[in-house]
C-alpha cells in the first residue's frame, strides 16, 4: 500500500512537471476559444505578456453611433468608486475649460425618466462599465462586422442595377 | 531656591579645580560628537518605512493601499518610502515635521485613528493636512525627484505635456493640485477644487 501510494505521488509530481513545461498560454487554437483556462485546473499556467495601453488621446471612430466611445488614454490607478470619481475630475461640464476633455454626454445627467439632474446620474457613474481603454491586440476572433453606412451603400448600388 | 540657583551659578562659573583645560575641551568635542551622531541616528532611524509601519494604523491603512500604486513598484524599481513623500529633506525642515509628529505619538497614545472605520472618518482631514503642506512647499517633496527641469516633455503623453508645459511650467499650479491620490486611495472628495 505504501508502494503503490509512493508511486502514485511520482508519478502525479511528474505528470505536472510535463504540464508545466508544455504550457504556453500565448497561441489558442480556434476551436478552444470558448475556454480562456488552456490548462488543468491544478497547474498555474505562465500568463501572456501585458500588452501596453493605448495612450495616443486620439478620439477612436466609433463602429456605430451609439457605441460608446472608447477611452483614448491610460487609466491606471484611477479610482472610481463611491468617494470619488476620478473620470469626472476631467470630464465633468465644469472641468472641461482647465482640462478640455469631451464633455460627458447630456444623457449622463438624465434619470430613466429623462428628468435632468445636477449631477451624474448614479446609473452612469462607474464609466468603466461602458467605456474601456484600448490595447493594439491582435483579433482573438474574427469579426465580421460591418458598418451601417457601408450596408447602405450597398442597397443603394444594389438599386440602381 | 534663587540661593540654589545662584549656587548652581557659582560652580558653573569658578574654573575646574580638578580637571584640566585639555580635558574639558576634548572631552566636550567627543561628547559632543557622540551626542550629535546618536541625535542623527536616533533621527535617521525614524525615517524608516519599517520604523513608519511599526504602527499597524500605518501598515494595515495607508501601506496596503501605496503597494499597488507606481511609488512602490514598478519597471525600474525605483521606489518612494514613506518618508521621501512626507518628511522634508532639508534638515531645519525635518525638524519641525518631526516635532509636529509629536501629536502622531498623541494620536497613537490615545488611539485616534486604531480602527479601519476611525480611519476612514478621518481619512479626509488627515489628506487634507498632506495637501494643504505639498501646497505651501510647492510640493517640494514631489520634486526631490520629478525636476521640472529636466522633464522631457516629447516623452509624455500629449494630455501631460499639455498640462506641464503650461499651468505647471507658469507656476500657476503645483503637483498637488492634480496629483491628489496617487500612492493613497482618496477620501470622499465633495467640495474639493478639481473633483
Amino acid at each position: 500500500m505504501k508502494t503503490f501510494k509512493l508511486v502514485s505521488a511520482f508519478s502525479a509530481l511528474a505528470f505536472s512537471a510535463l504540464m508545466i513545461t508544455s504550457v504556453t498560454a500565448a497561441s489558442i487554437p480556434e476551436d478552444k476559444i470558448d475556454t480562456l483556462r488552456q490548462v488543468p485546473i491544478d497547474v498555474e499556467p505562465t500568463p501572456p505578456a501585458m500588452q501596453a495601453v493605448l495612450n495616443k488621446d486620439i478620439k477612436e471612430v466609433r463602429n456605430y453611433p451609439m457605441q460608446p466611445p472608447v477611452i483614448p488614454h491610460k487609466i491606471d490607478g484611477y479610482q472610481l468608486d463611491l468617494k470619488v470619481n476620478k473620470c469626472m475630475a476631467c470630464h465633468a461640464r465644469q472641468r472641461t475649460g482647465d482640462s478640455q476633455a469631451p464633455m460627458v454626454s447630456v444623457t449622463h445627467y438624465m434619470d430613466r425618466d429623462n428628468n435632468f439632474l445636477a449631477e451624474l446620474s448614479p446609473r452612469r457613474y462607474f464609466c468603466t462599465q461602458c467605456h474601456v481603454p484600448q490595447l493594439d491586440a491582435k483579433l482573438l476572433v474574427e469579426n465580421d462586422f460591418v458598418d451601417m453606412d457601408h450596408l447602405i451603400k450597398a442597397n443603394t448600388v444594389q438599386k440602381k442595377h | 531656591m534663587l540661593d540654589k540657583l545662584k549656587k548652581i551659578w557659582q560652580v558653573l562659573n569658578r574654573p575646574s579645580v580638578h580637571y584640566s583645560l585639555g580635558f574639558l575641551t576634548l572631552g566636550g568635542f567627543v561628547a559632543g560628537v557622540i551626542f550629535w551622531g546618536g541625535f542623527n541616528t536616533a533621527l535617521e532611524a525614524t525615517n524608516q518605512e519599517a520604523f513608519c509601519i511599526g504602527c499597524h494604523e500605518m501598515e494595515n491603512n495607508v501601506y496596503q493601499e501605496l503597494q499597488s500604486t507606481i511609488h512602490f513598484t514598478n519597471r525600474s524599481g525605483v521606489r518612494a518610502t514613506c518618508p521621501d513623500c512626507h518628511v522634508p529633506h532639508n534638515w531645519t525642515d525635518k525638524i519641525a515635521r518631526k516635532m509636529q509628529a509629536s501629536k502622531e505619538v498623541w494620536g497613537k497614545v490615545f488611539g485616534t485613528i486604531n480602527t479601519r472605520e476611525k480611519f476612514e472618518s478621518k481619512r479626509r482631514e488627515l489628506a487634507e493636512h498632506e495637501w494643504a503642506r505639498l501646497k505651501a512647499n510647492d510640493s517640494l517633496e514631489c520634486r526631490n525627484c520629478h525636476n521640472f527641469t529636466y522633464m522631457d516633455f516629447t516623452r509624455q503623453s500629449p494630455r501631460a505635456a499639455q498640462m506641464h508645459s503650461t499651468s505647471l511650467a507658469s507656476g500657476e499650479k503645483t503637483c498637488i493640485d492634480c496629483h491628489k491620490g496617487i500612492a493613497h486611495h482618496l477620501p470622499d472628495m465633495a467640495g474639493v477644487e478639481g473633483f
